[in-house]
This record gives structure tokens, sequence and C-alpha cells, in this order.
């Protein structure tokens, strides 16, 4: 076996699971609060990319602002998305929410459609620089990016959660709703600001992956499917998990790609999945007994 | 019992009046693959609405329905019923393995498993190319005959297609008010119940999965000689997707439900066809409005008894 070969596919399956981890983090941010899998997690990373795009390449609005700009847009579209669609449901039963995800996340792939069209955008490296080498593989300066924006924002959300009032009111949410609301604590607006969090994270992700992977209206789907996989596989409700799965699915697929076959590399990470779900049906990191207690 | 005879009587006469009126193969065209995917949503409606377990991956076992008929009757020269029979076997024999995990798994990690089941037959279909013929399909699938009569024009294939559907209403409709349903139902609200009175809950859940598998495969049957022509694009998570909102829109755990739900989504992109670009927004809008003010299906629209069940 080639050593620099498996490097070169180890560091780009970091990156393409760095992404995974991304949308993971947001499936389990917004499960944590209101117990539903938000299926248009996907758009907010579609819409990170284009949206971006547009105000970048269409209105040369400068880099930093431009992304700024794009990740307040994405933020308010996921405030809205709940506003306007779970907000008003009136005793909402978990699989009525989903399909109001899925219709969000149809409609949003639709406005996507009639704002973009069917082309493939691509947007330049953040820094335009020649790529790094480390014993023999390469990395470029985007996947840095990517690195480098999961990291602080994992580390923005390990603060958040540990020592604000507001993201202990979330962690107390997750365990319990209805006692969280006992002690005075708004659940419906934290619900809301889960959606604005999730949505965040998802336009992030959008914005840096693009660069590398091109982005059109319907790549959400996919990576919203990887996605859910590292949010599951890591145990639903563990944001963290959600990164460490993300890694391992993204690495598999790259070696898989690499060495086996590129058609066959969505199957066999998702054989994988399957079989750690009958192995561990709590995830890598979910433990028997929370698994019982977090029923549907 | 009774008023569920009397609306399936009603509702069949119309439908199958409705050639009579409406000449224009295209038109019947669509009828066909309503009553294609009500077959799927008969069975699936037993299984999510009954005995409440999540398939995402139900486009898979219509896959292998529609792919072992093709593959048979074509490569092979099998009879078209040869080809049926053996895709149902498949079928049955891959929700078998799929039903295990499912005695394990629950809620969102079980839509997760079946889903990844129905991505995995997505992409053999697309990578095993010797013998699926790849992303691009294959063609020339010969059509079914049916006591001497050969299957090959638009109304032809309507009667054929309807005749099952009414016999799988049937099937479904005796089948839950049987005290194999009874036991079924009760596996929907909370498992510790049935198990204390003495139900086999694991024999049920994976007979319901088996029993939506073999629906899903026999209209994919259907759909490979009805078509004559497969390609994967036609088997994605989308239409497992758009089957489990089939049964949600037209109501969760009700027959009729399922016919309509299905109904409504097959006619629903062909009117919104003429809006091209805005099709996908108007049906995202459509969705989330009838799960904002119609939570229950549209079925709830009626306050009468006709519903099967509850």
């Amino acid at each position: 076996m080639d050593w620099q070969n498996f490097l070169q596919l180890v560091l780009s399956g970091i990156t393409i699971g760095s992404i995974y981890a991304f949308i993971g983090i947001g499936f389990n941010i917004i499960y944590n609060t209101t117990s539903i899998i938000n299926f248009a997690q996907g758009e907010f990373v579609m819409l990170g990319g284009l949206i971006l795009y547009s105000f970048h390449q269409t209105l040369h609005i400068p880099l930093i602002p431009a992304i700024l700009l794009t990740l307040i847009l994405v933020t308010l579209i996921g405030i809205g998305m709940e506003r306007l669609t779970l907000h008003p449901v009136k005793n909402p039963t978990v699989l009525n929410m989903i399909i109001i995800t899925i219709g969000c996340s149809i409609f949003l792939k639709g406005v996507a459609l009639s704002i973009w069209g069917r082309e493939v955008y691509h947007l330049p490296f953040f820094f335009p620089r020649p790529p790094f080498q480390i014993g023999g593989a390469s990395i470029t300066t985007q996947s840095l990016v990517v690195w480098i924006a999961l990291i602080l924002s994992s580390a923005f959300l390990y603060f958040f959660y540990r020592f604000t009032l507001l993201g202990k009111a979330m962690r107390a949410c997750s365990v319990n709703p209805v006692a969280a609301r006992l002690m005075g604590i708004k659940v419906k607006s934290l619900v809301t600001l889960s959606f604005a969090l999730a949505a965040f994270l998802g336009g992030l992700a959008g914005v840096t992956i693009t660069p590398i992977s091109l982005m059109d209206y319907q790549r959400g789907s996919l990576l919203a499917l990887k996605g859910f996989a590292a949010a599951v596989l890591g145990g639903l409700g563990k944001e963290f998990g959600a990164i460490l799965a993300g890694m391992a699915l993204g690495i598999t697929e790259s070696l898989v790609a690499g060495y086996i076959s590129s058609g066959y590399k969505d199957a066999v990470s998702l054989l994988i999945l399957l079989f750690i779900l009958f192995v561990r049906p709590g995830g890598i990191m979910g433990s028997k007994e929370e698994i019982s207690l977090r029923e549907l | 019992m009774r008023k569920d005879l009397k609306g399936l009587v009603i509702f069949f006469s119309l439908i199958f009046l409705f050639p009579l009126l409406v000449r224009n193969p295209y038109y019947i065209g669509v009828l066909v693959f309503w009553g294609i995917y009500s077959i799927i949503t008969l069975g699936l409606t037993i299984l999510m609405g009954y005995a409440g377990q999540i398939s995402l991956g139900q486009a898979g076992f219509f896959a292998v329905g529609a792919y072992t008929s093709g593959i048979l009757t074509t490569r092979f020269g099998l009879p078209p019923w040869l080809g049926i029979l053996a895709g149902l076997g498949l079928s049955l024999l891959l929700s078998l393995f799929l039903a295990l995990p499912s005695l394990k798994l629950k809620g969102h990690y079980l839509a997760m498993a079946t889903l990844g089941f129905g991505e995995i037959v997505h992409v053999v279909l697309n990578a095993w190319v010797g013998v699926t013929g790849g992303p691009s399909g294959f063609g020339e699938i010969p059509a079914l005959s049916f006591l001497g009569w050969k299957l090959d024009s638009e109304i032809r294939f309507f009667y054929f297609t309807w005749g099952w559907v009414f016999l799988f209403f049937l099937f479904s409709l005796s089948l839950l008010k049987s005290p194999y349903g009874r036991a079924l139902r009760s596996l929907h609200a909370e498992e510790r119940i049935p198990l204390s009175l003495g139900v086999n809950v694991y024999f049920y859940k994976v007979f319901a999965f088996l029993w939506a598998a073999f629906y899903a495969s026999f209209a994919g049957s259907l759909y490979a000689h009805f078509m004559t022509f497969l390609s994967p694009s036609s088997f994605t998570l989308i239409l497992s997707i758009l089957l489990v909102l089939m049964i949600v829109v037209g109501g969760l755990g009700n027959l009729w439900g399922a016919l309509l739900g299905a109904g409504i989504l097959t006619f629903l992109p062909e009117i919104l066809r003429t809006f091209e670009d805005f099709e996908m927004l108007i049906y995202g809008i459509f969705l989330i409005l009838i799960m904002i003010f119609l939570p229950r299906g549209l079925v709830s629209l009626r306050r009468g008894k006709v519903a099967t069940g509850d």
C-alpha cells in the first residue's frame, strides 16, 4: 500500500467528514430541543454556498463581508422557517413535524431552483495559495479553512453549552422539555434559537465547502443524508458524537472510493452504518440506558 | 366494514368507468401510475399507520420487484409471471433481513436503517452495470399477458392494475378486521401492553415488514412491464419519501387515505408541470399547509366514520 496515497485519501476524507460533522451537529441541535429530525438541514448548506456565490461573484461584495451577510441571511431563513411553519402547529406529532421539514426542504429547493436555476456554481479558494505538503500528501488552503471553521464552531458550542445560561437552558430542554418549562425556561424560544444555530452552522458548512466541491440547488439532500448518518452514528442528541462519526464516515468513504470503487463508496459507508446500528442501536457514543429513555 | 364495502363499490365503479369518458392515453397512463403507487401505499400504511414502524426505504423493494421482473424476462427469457414471483421472493427475503434490526431499533434509528437499505439498492442498481445496465438502465421489457390478453395498451393495463388495487384493498381490509389486524394495531401505541397481553410483538413487526415489501415488490413488477424501461433514477430516496408523504397526506393508518394520498401526489406534479421551475416551490407550500391545517391528513375532512379503524 502506498503511504502517500493513503495519507492523501485520509486527509480528503477528513475534509468531507467535517462537512458531515457540521450537518450532523445541526441535526442534533434541533433534535435536542424538538426531538425531530430537520430534513431541511442540507438546504441550509446549499443556500450558504449559493448565496455566497451571488454576493461575492455577482454583486462583487468583498469576501469577508459577503460571508458575514450570507451567514446572517441563512440564519434568518432558519428562524423564518421555524416561525412560519413549525411554530403555528398546535399539538404537533413528531411525524407531522418531520413532514413539515420535508415540505420546507422541497420549498427551499424550489426557491433555489427559481433563483439560481440548474447550473453548478463554483467559488475560488478563500486564500489562493499553493497547497501545503505534509509527508508527501498535499492539503489545500480551503481544506484548512473547513477544518478551522469546524474546530472554532465546536469550541464555541462547547463553551455555549457549558458556561452560558442560555446553553444550559438548551441542555435542560433536551433532557426533559416539560420539566424545563416548569422551571421557567421558554422552550418555544429555545426551539427558534436552535433553528437559528443549526441554520448558521449549515450555512457555514456551505460557505466553506463550495470552493472545494461546487454547489447546485439539489446538492443539499445527499449531504444531509450523510450528515444524518453521522448524527445517528454518533448517537442522536450528542453534538460531539456527530463530529467523530462524521470524520469516520468521511474517511471510510474516501478510502473505499480510493481503493475499492467510487461507484460503491456510498453503499459501503451505509452498510457500515447498518451494521453499527444493528450492533449498537444507540450509535457509537450512545449507551443502552439512554436509548430506552429516548424512544420516540 | 359495511361502509367500507359500500365506498369500495362506488369508488371502483367510478374508476373503472373512467376510461369510457376519457380516452386520452396520457391521462389513462397517469391513472395507471396512481394504481401502482396505491398498491405500495396500501402496504406501507399497514406498516406505518397500523404497526407504527417507519420505513424510508420502500423504493428499494419497488426497485427489487421491478428489476427482478425486468432482468429475468428480458435477459433470461423467463415468463413474466415467474419474474414477478422471483421478485416477490427476493423482496420477502430482503425485508426479512431489514426487519431483523427493526426488532431492536425505533423511531429515527429505524428510519435511518430503512433509508440506508433503499440507498444501498439504488447504489447497486447504478454500479452493477453488467446486470442492471448501470445508470442508463435497460429497455425492451416484454408486455404482460393475462388470460390470453396481451396487456400492451394503456387501457388494458389500466384495468389490470386497478383490478389488483381492488384485490389488495380487500386483502388489507380483511387483514385489519381479523385478529391479526387487531394485534398489529396494538403495536402502534405502546409495545409493552400487547407484550403483556401475550401478543408476539416480534412476529407482528416482521409480518408487517414482509407485508409492505410484498406490496411494493408487486407494484414494482407491474411498473417494469408497464414502462418496459428501467433506470435507477426512478428508484431514489425521493420516491421513498414521496410514498411516506402519500400516506401521511391522505391520512395515516387509513386505507382510504392511502388511495387518496397516492392519487393527490400523483396528479399534483402533473398539474404543477405547467408552472415549470416553480413546481417544487408550490409543492413544498402545499405539503406544509396540509400538515399545519390538516395534521391528520385529507381523510379527516370527512367527519363520517368511513375510516377503517379509529
